[in-house]
Parts: C-alpha cells; sequence; structure tokens
C-alpha cells in the first residue's frame, strides 16, 4: 500500500508511530521517518493511523474511505492500475 | 473567447500535462475530481509512475524505505494515457503540439507545464563522469547513492551545504560513515535561512561529526587510473581523500525543451500569472498554457507582487490544483495561487520548518525557545512586516507565525510569545550576497518582469 505524508501539516503528535511502529517512526522529537510503501499486513495499522493523525496529514490508498480528507473523500477508491 | 469553448473543453477536449511527477499526477487528479471528461495524457521523461522524492533523501538514505517503493498514492482514477521514459522535446504553440523525444507529437487544446527541475550536475563533465561522483534527485539516483554509502566508503564527501547536501550528510553519520561537507557560504542553509541560523545548522553538523569546511570551495575532482574519483581538490589547497562524492549544488528548471517556443522560459523557470497562465516572451498572457510545480515562477501579493520560484512539495501540489481548476473554468470562477510558502527538513534528528520567504527577510527576531538549544521559532522582518518564519523542533507555532505573515504583522513583534527569552531581540539575519551563485536557497524571489529571464552574475567581492 502505497502513503504519503504532507509533512507541512505534521507536527508531530507520533499517534502513527505508536499505531503502526513498522510503518512510521520518529526521529528526534518530531521528525518523522516513515516507508511510503506499506506491506500488506501492515493494513488495518495503518487505516488506523491514517484516521487517528490529529492532523490528517496522512494519505494512503487502498484503503477505502480513509484516505485523503475533505471534499474528496467520497471519492476516494482503489485506483486501478 | 466563447463560453461554450469551456464547456466543449471539459465535455471531450484534449489536455496534455508535461512532466508526470506530484505536480503532474495531483493535476490529472483535480482536472478528474472537477469534472474533465476529455482526453488526459501525462508525458514523463523517467520511466515510472508519479513517485514522492522527499524521502529520497531522509527515509531511503536511512535504510527505512526501498528507492523503488515510494509511487505516490493516487487520490482517484485519472483514467490518462501515459507517456513515460520519453522527454518532451519542444512545443509549437501555434499548431498546440508537444514533440517527444522519440520524434512522436502529441496535439492539445490545453496544457499543463509541469516538468519541475533537475540536480544541477557538476560543472566539469569529465569529473562528472568519475565513478563515484552522484547527484540525488531523482530514484535512481537515490537508489545508487544508497547502494554506495551501504558499501562503507572510506569517507563520503557533500558538495554544497544546502538541505540537501546537509540531510545526505546526516543519513552518512547515522551509517557512521566518516563525511566532509563542503560550503561556498559561512553556514551550511545560508542561502535559504541566513547565516544566524546557519551557525546553529554548523554546530549541529560538527557535534554529529561532520567535518565541516565553510567558505570554500571544491576546485577539482581527482579520479584514479581506472576512472573512481579518489580526492577533492578545496580552494584553501587542502586536500580530502573520499570514495563517493554527492554533488548538492541546487538545481535546474527543466525550460531547455521551450527554447524557441515563444514562451516566456529561462533558466529561472516560466513565468505565469497568479492564475497559472504562463506568459510568452513579450510577457503577454497564453490562453491555453498553463504551469504548475517547480518551474513555475508567479507573482505573489504578499511578497510586493515579486515572482517567486518555489522548490517546495506543497507548492506543487496547491499550484498543480488551482493550474487544474483555472485550465476547466469559466474566466471568472478561476482562483489565484497564493499559497503560502512552507517547507520541512529533518537532518540529525531535527525538524526544521519554515514559511513565508526567508531570504527576503533582513532582520530576524528569536522569539521562542534559544539557538543554543536547538529549540526555537524565529521570524524574519523586511520593511517593518513579517516576511517569514523558521522553527527548529517547534513546528506546532508555526502556523501561529503563518497567520502573522498573511496579515501582514509588524516587524519587531509586538505580541508576547511563550518562552521568550532575552536573546530575542531583532538582529540581522545575515543572507549571504544574493548576487554571489549559491546552491540556491529553493525560494527564488526573481524580480517584477515576466519577461525578465536574465540571471546576472557578479564577480565576488573578495
Amino acid at each position: 500500500m502505497r502513503l504519503v505524508v504532507d509533512l507541512n501539516k505534521c507536527q508531530g503528535y507520533a499517534q502513527c508511530a505508536f499505531l503502526a511502529p513498522d510503518v512510521f517512526a520518529m526521529h528526534g522529537e518530531e521528525s518523522l521517518v516513515y516507508n511510503p510503501h506499506a506491506p500488506e499486513e501492515q493494513r488495518e495499522r495503518l487505516a488506523r493511523a491514517v484516521a487517528a493523525c490529529p492532523v490528517q496529514a496522512i494519505t494512503a490508498d487502498g484503503l477505502d474511505g480513509t484516505g485523503e480528507q475533505g471534499t474528496g473523500s467520497a471519492q476516494e477508491a482503489h485506483d486501478a492500475r | 473567447m466563447p463560453a461554450d469553448y469551456v464547456d466543449w473543453l471539459r465535455r471531450e477536449g484534449r489536455i496534455v500535462i508535461v512532466g508526470a511527477s506530484l505536480a503532474g499526477l495531483r493535476a490529472a487528479e483535480t482536472l478528474r475530481a472537477e469534472g474533465f471528461a476529455g482526453e488526459l495524457t501525462l508525458i514523463g521523461d523517467e520511466p515510472y509512475e508519479p513517485y514522492d522524492r522527499p524521502p529520497l533523501s531522509k527515509s531511503v538514505l536511512l535504510g527505512k524505505a526501498s528507492a523503488h517503493r515510494t509511487e505516490l498514492p493516487h487520490r482517484r482514477e485519472i483514467d490518462a494515457k501515459w507517456r513515460l521514459g520519453v522527454a518532451a522535446s519542444g512545443l509549437d504553440l501555434m499548431a498546440n503540439r508537444v514533440r517527444l523525444a522519440d520524434g512522436d507529437e502529441v496535439e492539445y487544446d490545453r496544457l499543463l507545464i509541469a516538468t519541475g527541475v533537475r540536480a544541477r550536475p557538476w560543472p566539469k563533465p569529465e569529473e562528472a563522469r568519475l565513478d563515484g561522483v552522484c547527484v540525488l534527485r531523482t530514484r535512481d539516483d537515490a537508489a545508487g547513492l544508497y547502494q554506495r554509502l551501504k558499501a562503507g566508503p572510506r569517507r563520503a564527501f557533500v558538495i554544497g551545504a544546502g538541505f540537501a547536501g546537509s540531510e545526505v550528510a546526516s543519513a552518512c553519520r547515522e551509517m557512521g560513515l566518516p563525511v566532509t561537507v563542503a560550503e561556498r557560504a559561512g553556514a551550511p542553509l545560508a542561502g535559504a535561512l541566513g547565516g544566524v541560523i546557519g551557525a546553529v545548522a554548523a554546530d549541529l553538523q560538527t557535534e554529529n561529526g561532520v567535518d565541516l569546511r565553510t567558505h570554500v570551495m571544491v576546485t577539482a575532482l581527482e579520479g584514479d587510473p581506472v576512472g573512481r574519483v579518489r580526492a577533492v581538490h578545496l580552494s584553501d589547497e587542502s586536500v580530502v581523500e573520499a570514495d563517493v562524492v554527492v554533488v548538492s549544488l541546487g538545481s535546474q528548471r527543466n525550460t531547455d525543451w521551450l527554447a524557441g517556443s515563444g514562451l516566456g522560459a529561462g533558466p529561472r523557470g516560466i513565468a505565469c500569472d497568479a492564475g497559472c497562465r504562463a506568459f510568452d516572451f513579450r510577457g503577454i498572457v497564453t490562453d491555453d498554457v498553463f504551469v504548475a510545480g517547480d518551474v513555475a515562477r508567479s507573482p505573489h501579493a504578499l511578497f510586493g507582487y515579486q515572482f517567486l520560484s518555489l522548490e517546495h512539495w506543497g507548492n506543487a501540489v496547491a499550484q498543480a490544483e488551482t493550474a487544474a481548476h483555472n485550465m476547466i473554468c469559466h474566466g471568472a470562477e478561476r482562483r489565484p495561487h497564493l499559497w503560502m510558502p512552507a517547507f520541512w527538513s529533518s537532518m540529525f534528528g531535527v525538524n526544521i520548518k519554515s514559511v513565508g520567504v526567508p531570504p527576503m527577510g533582513d532582520q530576524l527576531m528569536i522569539t521562542q525557545g534559544s539557538l543554543a538549544e536547538r529549540r526555537f521559532a524565529g521570524v524574519y522582518g523586511h520593511q517593518g512586516r513579517i516576511v517569514a518564519a523558521v522553527t527548529f523542533d517547534n513546528t506546532r507555532w508555526l502556523e501561529f507565525y503563518q497567520r502573522q505573515i498573511e496579515r501582514g504583522a509588524p516587524f519587531p513583534v509586538e505580541f508576547a510569545t511563550v518562552d521568550r527569552r532575552p536573546e530575542g531581540r531583532p538582529m540581522d539575519a545575515d543572507f549571504p550576497d544574493p548576487s554571489l551563485p549559491t546552491h540556491g536557497p529553493m525560494v527564488t524571489l526573481s524580480g517584477y518582469s515576466p519577461a525578465d529571464q536574465q540571471l546576472v552574475f557578479h564577480p565576488a567581492r573578495h
């Protein structure tokens, strides 16, 4: 599963690093380092991290309705490539 | 232009996007999200679908991600024709055609140019070809550099201590590798954040074991008899042995393919209006050519309507969305691109963020925390206004400062702040002479004229 974090939005709350530690890690006090390609077995943890981010900075595909927030969220869908 | 042209365009027009990276992808998604039902083509010179670049100098070099697995998630289905692995080589504005490097041509009704930038190579080609001399921009660059660093070179050498160079140095230290960094200015990040903040970055590097050399230039790269780099010669006559050399001298805008097209495109980018419409070389706005991302330079109301060139991830997204919206709507519904410049970097475990245009500021005031603790917020002032802010490990305050910039708040700041220290008095921000060529500050103020494309370099004063 692909993901991207808008690090302009990210404020280092570290919720994602707590909920999906194999995908997200803090590097220092507030820098986030993440793997943009999460393995399939991380799906559930990743979905929780996306939902829990206080600033909604994480976009992931293949998570049905948990991707980009805002006006487009209803249109989020698997991207057939 | 008749109003029904836009209706026709939305229904069955042909939109071509040149540049298949972050800006190109987000523009394509926005076009579809806003109802564009015509034919959409994305052209990209790399053979890969759009991937994210910031992880390449961070997670990838830290070994936490693969260079070949940073493809961007898609926000929606875009139903596009992809022409990947073939660069655009020319533009015919009269015939509405993009020429491709393989000889093919693609016709458009509206065109979006998002060709971005490339790494500035080492200027001496025979030295640049030495084995072990690298740049870092693409995922192939990142994969190659990671392999070289992982192989355990005796020493890595980074030319240029901007953000990218400093991030590479940080990764080297994380891997336990000896690394030397050479910077022409007096400190790392000085071009982007000024010498006062640069001094903090310099301490950060040296305390983490980087052999930092400032006020020096690299004069030559020396190879061994089989063509591998083995040493770096500096302007202070010193010689440093190294088997990996990372050239981190900023970037060049991918506008060469537009030479002779009639567009206002040059080394500083492609000039466009606030609505992302490209100017031609006469300074007249075009109707069907739009620009977004690193390759664009557009006027910004908050910064005196000077043209701004921004090599920022967030700008690429925001400008792509605005350009795409404006491409398929009626004139009165167009939006201006007035994004607040913002970027981040992280090095040696410190999170560095900024909003606004720091190099426009001449004064700096540390409003929270302290430079010595490397946890602070600072604001930049120009002509009595706040024009930028920077934080080291203090990101949660940044939005507050962004609002101050947006409302043109006075500088020196009049409000009280949490954790104000005695050192928080206005001082000279100490930016290097902007007429000196540097690795590039990532935000460039490039004057008032859409037709001004000249880069004027003045010789050094010393």
